[in-house]
């Protein structure tokens, strides 16, 4: 007996719908296997983790708070992977797109500067986390230079800059010594949807909206069709007539632009206020969450909103199950171990082979 | 199964392999069927058959590269199971892929090296490989790099490679599609004499009159069926040609009453270092295509096609401006959209990867090329009905086959894609078409088609470029023939003066009297 992979003679479609559900469901089989081992009840710790948030108005609303910059981001991601451009310093864009926004609240704070100081605030985070991807773009389009490198690396800059930035000019002279600008003025805040019942804030609808945009920009529009062409055919885009170069730098400008924009919602929304502790990993993460969602703005949509359930359930664990908090990350990582591994079945199937029949079967 | 009487079968004797049933199957698919071959020592055996037909299948099996689904193989009468290439080479089985498989890098004896078990030293190694290179008549120089080589010569280190491992049984696979008829030639005595030392030889092409003047017997297969075992000399190059493609192939009609009219695509002096270190340098390619006329461009591949083609069609552009010229209008410096807006249209050889998208489904394939100078885009939306008509329409004016409305371009078999390819470009009615290989790797149903449909549009005023190494197919369409050789391109031919030796000669480097009269007169 064998197992073997073998060619299918058209990509699934059904697998390719249900391959990230596959790939969920062994995600959560081991992580379960995982609780046993480490003497918790599974059942017990699947409910806490994956059920238990979704029972509460207050953490339903915290769900989408996280989902907001995750869905944000990897839509801008898809749209480099899809191209098989690997922008990875999404958090770096986060960061400079928070800092880049964050300069106007800070310049305003404590005068009484009108309502046009947030849409400000949000242009100039993405146009500042945009510059900011277009870096490893042109480094690598007029220098050669791995844009895998490059957009990683300045991930670490970016952090350093804001760490700069929040313990010296900007620094809240009330602060009693801490690294923290002062808080955003509401002028400088985004406010949340419903007052009372939980934080979910304005930032969430321009999240959909963007999705909404990426698909169809990807399922109608002709600069679409460029993204995946250049990513699936390379040759035969430049065949077609269109220019790679130019799609790096367009790409990573997107993708930046709405980390960045993601960045500033967060700063001026849930935080209210720029500190070390704004980069929280939702850049990397989204990196899961644009795998997760196959590449796909609604699908996105979809493995954000799970991708916020588990850090969720992962608060909410370390609180009743004692478990560190961690472990949301070891999930994710187990997820994407997954996701990856479940896509091959959408060009491949698996096969039983038992080993060559002894006897010469009878022919006509 | 109308299976006559092999040639030069010796009754009694057992066959040196025997395939009995043999059967490979992919999924529901029947690469091979059934299929039941002997091989003889001292003869020449020819395995015919269109593309998928179940050649290559049938080949890697007995060459231990993939094991049959059912069936057994005897060797000597002996039941052999091969558990890989290894086993195979152990047993005596050699085989000579059509790909070269030579790092070009490393000097012609590290290659032979690198397929060698090893156990001798570099020194013996070299030494042997000399003997067998003059034994054979196949001079190769083991110290020179490989990059330095013609196709030729490339071919000669992959004889020889194995040959030094003595094979009692040598499979080669279309060894003549890279060759000039010159060095076809040289190959056949060389096969000859393999023959004459008792080898038994199994010979993959679909080159017809080759078969009937080298090859004692041939089977012919069809949709993985073997549907044939006969004596090559006793056939038609006709009914070989029938046995294969199952019925008769349609005539290629000549149109009549095109004469050349205005030149619509010029090259002038284009010379162009390659992109890449083992790419050939253009030099001072000069020529003309004139509305009605097909101009042919034969020359073995690796002599600077590629990147002609690259050239014309603006995926790389021209040093000068009015180097090429596209109805007229300097076009040197233009992309690739914009020589389709003037008119252009290009066929690249690659079908999957640089002529279509091999995922992508034909809809977006169609968008592919079209973008540019059609309807299919407005305002930077697709105009997905638009695209999906297109498709409809090469579908029916080429007869494409496929299992859908709108397939992935990776699902068609060789022949349909080509007729896909051609027809999305012949259907926008350019003034210029380039095409590099139109019938590579095709059908003969399909290559008739494909050939008719280029004839028709040169007919209808259009300038038709054909780059090929085939031959006859030039000869059957061309009007001029030019040939290309180191990146030089020769003066062009009348198809009637272009007799296969004189395109040959030029093939192979010489400079005939014709191209130094060319060259005086002009």
């Amino acid at each position: 007996m064998q197992l073997v992979l073998e060619k299918r003679a058209e990509r699934s479609a059904v697998i390719a719908v249900a391959s990230p559900l596959i790939a969920v469901a062994l995600a959560v089989i081991t992580f379960a296997i995982l609780f046993a081992i480490m003497g918790k009840d599974p059942i017990r710790a699947l409910y806490v983790y994956f059920v238990e948030p979704l029972t509460d108005s207050f953490t339903l609303q915290e769900i989408v708070v996280k989902a907001t910059p995750l869905v944000m981001i990897a839509v801008g991601l898809a749209l480099c992977y899809i191209a098989n451009i690997w922008n990875i310093g999404a958090e770096g864009q986060f960061i400079v797109g928070a800092v880049c926004g964050s300069w106007l609240a800070v310049r305003t704070n404590g005068t009484d500067a009108g309502f046009w100081v947030l849409p400000a605030m949000l242009v100039m985070g993405t146009i500042g986390g945009a510059l900011y991807g277009l870096i490893p773009a042109i480094c690598r389009v007029y220098f050669g230079a791995s844009e895998i490198l490059t957009s990683l690396m300045l991930v670490y800059v970016a952090n350093l800059g804001l760490d700069y930035m929040v313990r010296g000019p900007w620094r809240d002279p009330q602060g009693m010594n801490f690294p923290t600008t002062a808080a955003f003025d509401p002028a400088a805040s985004i406010g949340t949807l419903f007052a009372g019942t939980g934080r979910m804030h304005a930032g969430s609808i321009i999240a959909l909206v963007v999705v909404m945009l990426a698909a169809v920009l990807l399922g109608r529009m002709i600069m679409g069709f460029q993204i995946r062409l250049v990513g699936a055919a390379p040759r035969a885009a430049r065949f077609s007539g269109f220019n790679a170069n130019r799609l790096v730098l367009f790409t990573f400008a997107i993708s930046g632009g709405l980390a960045g924009l993601a960045g500033i919602i967060e700063v001026a929304g849930p935080i209210g206020h720029l500190d070390p502790g704004v980069p929280s990993g939702y850049g990397f993460t989204a990196i899961i969450v644009a795998f997760l969602g196959r590449l796909n703005p609604v699908g996105i949509l979809v493995a954000g909103l799970f991708l916020a359930l588990t850090y969720i359930g992962g608060e909410g664990a370390q609180i009743s199950l004692k478990v560190p908090l961690d472990l949301t990350k070891v999930f994710q990582g187990i997820l994407l171990f997954y996701v990856l591994a479940c896509d091959s079945l959408i060009v491949y199937r698996v096969r039983l082979l038992r080993t060559v029949r002894k006897s010469v079967p009878a022919h006509a | 199964m109308l299976d006559s009487t092999p040639a030069g079968r010796r009754s009694g004797k057992t066959p040196l392999l025997q395939t009995v049933g043999l059967t490979k199957r992919y999924g529901n698919f029947l690469a091979n069927d059934a299929i039941d071959i002997d091989i003889w020592p001292r003869q020449i055996h020819a395995l015919l058959g269109e593309n998928g037909a179940g050649k290559s299948t049938l080949v890697k099996t007995v060459y231990g590269l993939i094991q049959p689904s059912e069936g057994e193989m005897r060797w000597q009468g002996e039941k052999m199971v091969l558990s890989g290439p290894a086993e195979a080479r152990s047993r005596g089985i050699g085989m000579v892929f059509q790909h070269f498989s030579l790092f070009d890098n490393l000097t012609v004896a590290e290659n032979v090296a690198l397929g060698l078990d090893g156990k001798e030293s570099f020194k013996d190694m070299s030494a042997r490989l000399q003997e067998v290179s003059n034994v054979y008549g196949l001079p190769l120089d083991p110290k020179r790099e490989v990059w330095q080589l013609s196709v030729g010569e490339r071919q000669r280190i992959e004889i020889v490679r194995v040959l030094m491992q003595n094979p009692k049984f040598l499979i080669l696979d279309e060894p003549t599609a890279v060759l000039t008829p010159q060095e076809a030639d040289q190959l056949f005595t060389v096969l000859e004499r393999l023959k004459a030392e008792g080898r038994a030889i199994l010979y993959i092409s679909h080159k017809l009159e080759e078969v009937k003047r080298l090859c004692d017997t041939a089977t012919i297969l069809r949709g993985g069926k073997k549907v044939a075992t006969c004596n090559p000399r006793q056939e038609t190059a006709a009914s070989l040609a029938r046995m294969m493609v199952g019925g008769e192939i349609g005539e290629v009609k000549a149109a009549s009453g095109r004469g050349a009219l205005a030149p619509r695509l010029v090259i002038k002096q284009l010379s162009l270092e390659p992109d890449d270190p083992h790419g050939t340098h253009l030099q001072e390619v000069s020529l003309e295509v004139c509305g009605g006329e097909i101009l042919g461009i034969a020359g073995v591949a690796g002599n600077g096609q590629d990147e002609l083609f690259a050239a014309l069609s603006g995926e790389r552009l021209a040093p000068g401006e009015g180097v090429v010229v596209i109805e007229g209008e300097a076009a040197g410096f233009r992309d690739v959209t914009e020589r389709r807006r003037m008119g252009a249209a290009f066929v690249p050889e690659e079908r999957l990867g640089h002529g279509t998208a091999p995922r992508m489904k034909l809809s977006e394939n169609a968008l592919l090329t079209g973008h540019a100078a059609s309807s299919m885009v407005k305002k930077g939306f697709i105009d997905k009905p638009a695209t999906l008509a297109h498709v409809d329409r090469t579908t029916k004016s080429f007869d494409v086959r496929k299992a859908k409305r709108d397939p992935e371009a990776v699902s068609l078999s060789g022949g349909n894609l080509q007729k896909f390819i051609v027809g999305r470009e012949i259907l926008r009615e350019p003034g210029v078409l380039v095409v590099s290989q139109p019938t590579w790797g095709v059908d003969a149903g399909a290559a008739a088609t494909i050939r008719q449909a280029l004839i028709d549009l040169a007919a209808r005023g259009s300038a038709v470029l054909v780059i090929s190494q085939d031959l006859d197919e030039l000869a059957e369409i061309a009007d001029r023939i030019a040939v290309m050789f180191h990146g030089r391109l020769s003066p062009p031919l009348a198809a009637a003066e272009a007799t296969r030796e004189k395109l040959g000669l030029l093939m192979g480097g010489a400079r005939p009297e014709q191209e130094v009269k060319h060259a005086i007169g002009a």
